[in-house]
């Protein structure tokens, strides 16, 4: 089992979760977080005082999936959040040692 | 037929006529009439001007804070309601405005308001109850420590706070009201050297203002200040509160006529017209020094403004108010500007909006009073008398002096029995947790 954690665009996140949804990916976990890598930031002005804000909003998705599913779930995030432009993002993959439903207590891969 | 009716209709009239002619003189000989209309806008602007502190002072301010000290900078303006409105009942009114000891400050006669009722008092205003117009100066006695609470912002311990507020009210405040608009006060037109100041730039702003500056300078800068980034947390509110002075305003410029007619509208018409000036010309300083017209920017302007505007109000005429509030914008945006450069963190810019936007308009009065606005007023250098611009000058003087210095001696005095600011865990942490045990924003 394997966890992908996608940093996406915030205005991208229902595309990626349409292509998520049209491939079969029946849950995901969302945050908003803030972040920078090679994309800068802005300035800001209140009266006498001048900001530079480096972090910029962005959207954390987390996805836990069989590992027979990692190849499609990485293109399918691709595809929908890329614009082409510095920011587009990064997409980690690791690896899951234990899923456990709670409600049914079902363990592994039937989890998911 | 007809001329019966004629001959009935002219008796009838010489009958009412007659009668009312006799009316006028008994009530000539009685004592002050109340006029409804003036009763009805002076109670009115005493609405209004409460309003200005909160929420008008206490949303502008809040929404500058940091989240963690919302709760706590709101709660400043919203406690002064509460204190001031009980102290000027008890002695602060008597203070300001009793019978003259010395030209300096009223008698201890109407303690507790004892005397003041609801006949007018000739002294102050003429066509309305005493109390109407006791209630309304309640107004300007709450806010002017209110103004304060911008420059030691995100700091301050409550205790402290409480007690340096109400020390400040009745060793600043009051006196200076008596000076300046207390029958006998040295300073005013009521029977004083003859400083023009309508609606309290000297009284409010000025001794606000520089009270701000020994405040700021006692207190110290806010932990992390400057290096730390400490942006607005809502400006949406800001917005909201700049507007509510905006609108309030009207009742602290226009409800100084004591009266319902011209005057009140010349006022109307003087502030509105001058923070119209002042934002347009605080946007455009700021649009062409630093590239972007910011909200804050219109925001501080009209407040700039609406606090040049404040001494002149009843003595200016609506080209003058544009030129006084176009100056005002560009002024107040310089001195905030320049604040980073001398050190000391005024945190909300009260020193460079009331003090330097209060003095501006002090001494622009002095230039573009004229007595064919306000024929109880004076004319102002512009108008043929330069006279006029030395007292204004003189009144600002003092003003600047003596809070200054009291105010230094009363945050000195509040420091060494309470201890004025919180320690660092508790700054960290917000004034809201730390003072108030509150949140403002669960989500």
């Amino acid at each position: 089992m394997k966890k992908v954690e996608a940093i996406i665009k915030p205005f991208k996140l229902d595309e990626v979760k349409e292509s998520l949804s049209s491939i079969g990916v029946q849950g995901l976990t969302v945050s908003e977080v803030k972040g920078f890598g090679r994309q800068k930031g802005h300035t800001e002005l209140y009266r006498g005082a001048e900001y530079v804000v480096d972090f910029l909003p962005k959207v954390k998705l987390e996805i836990i999936v069989k590992d027979d599913m990692v190849s499609q779930v990485v293109e399918a995030i691709t595809k929908a959040a890329k614009t082409g432009r510095i920011g587009d993002g990064k997409i980690f993959v690791q690896s899951i040692d234990e899923v456990v439903r709670i409600r049914t207590g079902e363990r592994g891969p039937d989890a998911i | 037929m007809q001329r019966k009716w004629m001959s009935g209709a002219v008796a009838v009239a010489g009958f009412v006529s007659g009668s009312l002619l006799m009316a006028g003189r008994v009530l000539a000989e009685e004592a002050p009439k109340i006029d409804t209309g003036d009763t009805a806008w002076m109670l009115t602007s005493s609405a209004l001007v409460l309003m200005m502190t909160a929420p008008g002072l206490a949303l502008f301010y809040g929404g500058l804070v940091r989240s963690k000290n919302g709760l706590a900078t709101i709660m400043q303006s919203f406690v002064l309601m509460a204190l001031i409105s009980v102290q000027w009942v008890l002695y602060g009114y008597t203070l300001a405005f009793g019978p003259d000891h010395g030209h300096l400050i009223g008698g201890l006669d109407w303690l507790g308001l004892n005397g003041v009722g609801g006949d007018p008092n000739p002294d102050y205003a003429a066509t309305i109850p005493h109390q109407a117009f006791m209630i309304y100066q309640c107004m300007f006695a709450i806010i002017t420590p209110a103004l304060i609470t911008g420059a030691i912002a995100e700091r301050m311990k409550f205790s402290a706070f409480l007690l340096f507020s109400i020390l400040w009210a009745t060793i600043v405040y009051d006196p200076m009201a008596h000076w300046v608009w207390g029958k006998g006060g040295w300073m005013g037109t009521n029977g004083g050297m003859g400083a023009l100041d309508f609606a309290g730039g000297t009284v409010v702003h000025i001794s606000s203002g520089i009270s701000a500056l020994a405040a700021a300078l006692v207190m110290g800068k806010r932990l992390g200040y400057p290096h730390e980034p400490m942006p607005p947390h809502n400006l949406v509110f800001s917005v909201v509160g700049a507007a509510m002075l905006w609108v309030g305003w009207f009742g602290f410029n226009a409800g100084s006529a004591l009266s319902s007619g011209a005057l009140a509208t010349s006022a109307f018409v003087a502030t509105n017209t001058a923070t119209g000036a002042a934002a347009l010309s605080w946007l455009y300083a700021e649009w062409a020094t630093r590239g972007k017209p910011t909200v804050l920017g219109a925001a501080s302007g009209a407040v700039a403004g609406l606090v040049a505007i404040t001494p002149a109000s009843g003595y200016v005429g609506p080209v003058s108010s544009i030129i006084i509030g176009g100056i005002a914008g560009v002024v107040c945006f310089g001195a905030c500007n320049l604040k980073s450069r001398l050190g000391y963190d005024d945190s909300l810019d009260v020193v460079g909006v009331h003090c330097v936007g209060g003095t501006t308009g002090a001494i622009l009065t002095g230039l573009f009073a004229s007595k064919a606005v306000n024929p109880a007023g004076a004319d102002g250098l512009l108008f043929g008398n330069p006279a006029q611009l030395g007292i204004q000058l003189v009144g600002v003087g003092v003003t600047l002096v003596y809070c200054f210095v009291v105010a230094l001696v009363l945050l000195k005095f509040v420091d060494a029995v309470v201890g004025l600011r919180v320690d660092e865990d508790a700054e960290v942490a917000g004034l809201d947790l730390s003072q108030h045990g509150e949140t403002a924003y669960t989500a």
